[in-house]
């Protein structure tokens, strides 16, 4: 019978975890207790074995260490090689990943080849009365909920979205055992070939794994004035997001879309400046835990929606915000 | 070129979404449904690549009666034909029991190339390109936003979006690919377009014409099942911060969410 939960952890670049894993190991820790199953990290890469450790500290009792050289980066066809292989061997009874754009990729893949129930994107994973695994997640870009039921096919599978769960203290005490695999996947295994990888100069954090997001509007009036939330977002360790309004206007690029057609975010606090709040935008931002919104527009949508609210010319508002940001930082 | 682009029928991103009584769905009625925006980029991108080098677009959906409008759509945009899997059987399917019905309809055709967008709009999975692609036995590269075939029609190099930049792909054909916005900017379907339309053939397609049995497809060969459909919780409107000007407003505003929120 399968037994055991299991995390897909995983790396950037070989050099540390998506926070996402942590998240999730949190979580899975206390369903394994409760089923008194065991919690296990699965590491798929070359030489990231050092990366175990921090799994330990967040309850995973195992960690597989899954090597070759030809999974140094990322590929679906190889990952959901060698994963499938591991699955196939120890027969796990849940595997749990990150919603990120990797774990989107892979899990689809792996859930199709060994036919078994895929949940994606999920905002709570969890045991119901009788034990069974089961998961909410957003439909309509977060118009509305399900809850989700797996058939018997196992491993029950699910993505679940970066920042909703809450990351328990990590505990350097807890030690995981490292059990190391030797995978065995062939260049002709996979087809395709990644010919480069183009860095976009200035990003730094995904939309999605962002803590704070501050994003604009029509109401910015040009891509030049994006510079304003930039300045704002250097002095809180924020991310810079925008409206289909700004995007599809040519001011910023797609991949800083925030809305049902764009990301669809959960920031600890999101800053909507001259944004109306359309109902595609709410989408994809309304389940942050605190929005601000800043708009001039007394109508505007946003201002009845919002935990705290400035009707005003957000070129006024927030660079005196960004000034008092500041002061309170150096406090 | 023997294209095959996948579409689904959604509801339009500005639609009010409610939740029906029985907790089980949603009240269509009132509703405008669309071409799910990620499956018209890959419809347009199919287009595209046949006007330059030649072929055929073939639109694959799986969906009810109404989705005949969708599809109607795509062959007025240029679209040759359509396969409409419209089996009751195949509604409320999961990812893989929908992928499992495409990849049956699609094997047959000999593609060279499928879209499918990156995600429907409505149950926002984001799964079946990837799960059709398995079913295949072909490669895929998911979230593209651009695609280039080589000379002898035996790969494409596609860009593909990651965290913090893009990954340019070599991928041989035949493959699936899940188109992102960005892929392109689709057309609109021109009157003669969509007089063109009205002749071209929507072949209707069953369960027992893919070979298949009624338990391996939609609801009855789902691996995960909707238990419980609800609206999110309502945001209640919170503070207006009052103020002469910025000078008053952004320091109160500093202050909560320092102090109230506590989120700095």
């Amino acid at each position: 019978m399968a037994k055991g939960i299991w995390v897909f952890a995983e790396h950037i670049d070989g050099t540390s975890l998506r926070k996402a894993t942590f998240e999730i190991l949190s979580e899975a820790r206390k369903m394994a207790d409760k089923l008194g199953e065991e919690l296990c990290a699965v590491i798929i890469g070359h030489q990231v074995e050092a990366l175990a450790e921090r799994c330990g500290h967040y309850g995973a009792q195992k960690v597989y260490v899954v090597e070759q050289e030809l999974l140094k980066s990322y590929t679906t066809e190889g990952y959901a090689k060698a994963l499938v292989d591991l699955i196939t061997q120890h027969q796990p009874s849940i595997l749990l990943g990150g919603a990120t754009v990797t774990g989107k990729d892979l899990f689809p893949r792996v859930a199709a080849r060994l036919g078994t129930g895929l949940a994606v994107d999920c905002t709570e994973i969890k045991l119901d009365g009788n034990n069974q695994f089961v998961v909410k997640r957003p439909l309509y870009a977060g118009k509305a909920y399900a809850e989700v039921g797996f058939s018997d096919a196992t491993p029950k599978m699910a993505t679940v979205r970066p920042n909703v769960l809450i990351p328990s203290q990590p505990d350097s005490s807890r030690k995981a055992e490292v059990i190391k695999v030797a995978a065995h996947v062939s260049s002709a295994d996979i087809r395709t070939k990644v010919l480069e990888v183009v860095k976009m100069a200035g990003a730094k954090l995904d939309l999605t794994e962002s803590e704070i997001i501050i994003s604009g509007g029509r109401g910015i009036k040009g891509p030049e004035n994006f510079k304003i939330l930039e300045e704002m977002a250097e002095v809180i360790n924020a991310t810079v997001g925008a409206s289909r309004a700004a995007v599809d206007a040519g001011w910023r690029p797609q991949s800083d879309q925030v809305g049902q057609t764009g990301k669809v975010v959960s920031p600890n606090l999101y800053i909507a400046c001259g944004i109306s709040g359309a109902i595609q935008h709410f989408a994809g931002m309304g389940t942050s835990k605190y929005i601000v919104a800043i708009n001039k527009d007394p109508e505007a949508v946003i201002l009845s929606k919002c935990d705290y609210g400035i009707c005003d010319d957000l070129f006024k508002v927030v660079p005196k915000l960004t000034e008092e940001l500041k002061k309170l930082k150096a406090e | 070129m023997n294209i095959i682009a996948c579409m689904k029928q959604v509801p339009d991103t500005e639609a009010q979404i409610r939740v029906r009584p029985d907790g089980l769905g949603i009240v269509e009625s009132d509703i405008k449904f669309v071409i799910n925006p990620y499956d018209e980029y890959g419809v347009e991108e199919a287009l595209r690549i046949k006007e330059k080098l030649g072929g055929t677009v073939t639109i694959v959906c799986v969906g009810p009666a109404r989705a005949v409008d969708a599809i109607r759509t795509g062959l007025a945009m240029g679209a040759d034909k359509a396969v409409h899997l419209d089996d009751p059987a195949f509604e409320g399917g999961d990812t893989f029991s929908t992928a499992k019905a495409l990849a049956a309809a699609i094997k047959g055709m000999g593609g060279d190339l499928i879209f499918c967008g990156k995600q429907a709009i409505d149950d926002d999975a984001a799964t079946v390109g990837s799960a059709l692609s398995e079913l295949l036995g072909i490669p895929q590269v998911s979230i593209v936003t651009k695609v280039e075939i080589s000379e002898d029609k035996k790969k494409a190099k596609v860009s593909r979006q990651i965290v913090g930049g893009e990954e340019i792909i070599e991928v041989p054909l035949p493959c699936v690919l899940t188109a992102q916005k960005g892929l392109n900017e689709p057309r609109y379907a021109s009157l003669p377009g969509i007089m063109k339309a009205k002749k071209k053939e929507i072949k209707s397609v069953k369960v027992a014409d893919l070979g298949l049995n009624q338990a391996e497809v939609g609801a009855a060969g789902a691996k995960t099942k909707m238990l419980k459909m609800t609206s999110p919780p309502t945001r209640k409107a919170g503070t207006m911060i009052k103020g002469e000007s910025a000078e008053e407003t952004a320091p109160q505003l500093a202050k909560l969410l320092r102090e109230e929120a506590k989120v700095l």
